[in-house]
């Protein structure tokens, strides 16, 4: 038996990121995010991305977006913890999701990325879903949402 | 009699799609059983905005001469006896013909208005009076039909018909603007993209200070003002539930129609950590997003610290998430919460919970 035991990372210390868009976030998303964040011990880091329309600044601040994201994140972070699971919430700003993924990630890493795709209406397009799995910093799940799987009978 | 309302459409050159946004708009009127009428239109030889013209009522033109040309011009006097509900009326910084009433088109429209007509009018952003060494600086075109500033401000609604520069040029090369021979002259000249994106620009400004003047009228006077103001600090940490705190912060701020600041408390020669950078630079990306000034402050006493920004903040609100006390601490000083209350009399304090804490128990 060796003498020194392996140095175990720190609870928490791995970070998984769950961004969503336009005021939504699958349940079964979410909750397969949260399986998968402690299955690793992980923080869970949901990453609500808004949209700034060209005739902005990107960073400029956009309320009614805001807004929409607020309650989301709350939801998030309170369905993470109920589960043990510590949470550390985003807001990202960019000129389409994608670009305010490029822009979360290009200040801060992430170990394990899991991505929603969308069933119907916005979310990440299937364009945008190759591009995430081609520039994506860490390992990326991409989930399809309970209504998608329901569609597809698989 | 009461001044009909007046609205103006303001476009960063021609074919952006004014005059269309004008019609469009007269014709839901009038679909929504308004009387409309065409007051002046000038459909540039556009097939697509003399196709929406077809059904409006057009109220004739008053013949006009000037040396040997043959002008055609508003007929004001005309429009105000036949009394519709709305006048559609296109380029207002236009110059009338010397023998008729008025020297311009807008002071037509004061007419208009003042016999209780609604006017939609469009205008150029290049034709506003102010910006006119603005505009020849960017473009080296002295515009010289011009309206005073105070049009735009009198206006009940200034709405910009937006278009980008790039989606302009592709509608002038598909001659939808002017026929092609003059397009390409007009894409060597006035709207080179660079021209087009700085009057744009000088559109999105004018139309932005608009609204902030629009919202003045509506607040109270300084006084009053400073006696009912609002002004929320958020106490943070670079840790993750600190985002939450701001994230509490703004929405109570944007309840009591606040200001907001967040404020780290550094202590002095404290080195942040490479976790506790990254979550700093995380809290002011959001600080940004959200409108909330950062303020970063260096103090060994959190409270003494707070107090003094508070101070030079005008904070009446303070927002602070559960103190990460040690017990002896809270005996010895007394806990820092009560610290608060005794020290910042007059400033409401609102501590949010960590909700992680709460869920830890329960388990």
């Amino acid at each position: 038996m060796s003498l020194f035991r392996r140095k175990q990372p720190r609870p928490g210390s791995k970070r998984v990121l769950v961004p969503f868009t336009r005021g939504r976030l699958d349940p079964s998303v979410l909750a397969a995010a949260i399986r998968i964040a402690r299955a690793e011990d992980a923080t869970l880091v949901p990453a609500y991305l808004i949209v700034t329309p060209r005739e902005f600044a990107v960073d400029t601040p956009m309320s009614l977006q805001v807004e929409a994201a607020m309650p989301l994140l709350e939801a998030v972070e309170n369905a993470s913890l109920k589960a043990g699971v510590p949470v550390d919430a985003r807001i990202e700003t960019g000129r389409t999701p994608i670009h305010a993924l490029q822009r979360l990630w290009d200040v801060e890493g992430f170990d394990r990325v899991v991505v929603p795709a969308a069933a119907e209406g916005p979310g990440f397009t299937p364009k945008d879903l190759i591009w995430i799995l081609a520039h994506a910093p860490a390992e990326t799940v991409i989930l399809r949402p309970q209504d998608g799987v329901a569609q597809n009978g698989s | 009699m009461a001044r009909g309302h007046y609205r103006i459409l303001l476009g960063m050159a021609p074919g952006v799609g004014k005059t269309y946004r004008m019609l469009q708009e007269g014709r839901q009127a009038k679909d929504e059983g308004r009387d409309v009428v065409i007051g002046y239109l000038e459909p540039h030889d556009r097939p697509e905005t003399a196709a929406l013209a077809e059904g409006l009522e057009i109220v004739p033109r008053l013949q006009a001469r000037h040396g040997a040309l043959e002008l055609e011009e508003m007929d004001t006097d005309a429009v105000i006896s036949r009394a519709p509900d709305l006048a559609l009326v296109d380029e207002l910084a236009h110059t009338d013909a010397p023998e008729l009433r008025h020297e311009k088109r807008y002071e037509d429209i004061e007419d208009v208005l003042g016999a209780g007509i609604d006017v939609i009018s469009t205008v150029n952003i290049q034709h506003l009076e102010s910006l006119n060494d603005a505009v020849f600086e960017i473009t080296g075109v002295r515009v010289r039909e011009t309206f005073p500033d105070r049009i735009l401000d009198e206006a009940d609604e200034v709405v910009l018909v937006d278009l980008t520069p790039e989606a302009l040029q592709d509608r002038m090369q598909a001659g939808k603007v002017y026929k092609r021979e003059r397009a390409q002259v007009a894409l060597d000249n006035f709207f080179r993209i660079e021209n087009l994106g700085a009057l744009r620009e000088l559109a999105l400004r004018e139309l932005a200070e608009d609204v902030g003047e629009r919202r003045r009228p509506i607040l109270l006077d300084p006084l009053s003002q400073q006696a009912v103001s609002e002004r929320v600090l958020a106490l943070v940490e670079p840790q993750p539930k600190s985002q939450r705190i701001i994230r509490r912060a703004w929405r109570s701020a944007q309840r009591l129609g606040a200001e907001i600041d967040a404020l780290w408390v550094r202590k002095p020669g404290h080195q942040p950590t490479e976790e506790e950078l990254t979550q700093l630079a995380a809290l002011k990306r959001l600080s940004s997003i959200l409108g909330v000034h950062f303020v970063e402050e260096e103090g060994d006493d959190l409270v003494a610290t707070v107090k003094r920004v508070a101070d030079d903040r005008g904070s009446t609100y303070i927002i602070v998430g559960t103190p990460d006390e040690r017990r002896r601490v809270e005996i010895l000083r007394g806990s820092l919460l009560s610290r608060m209350v005794r020290e910042l009399p007059g400033i409401d304090i609102r501590v949010v919970t960590d909700r992680a804490l709460r869920e830890s128990r329960q388990e």
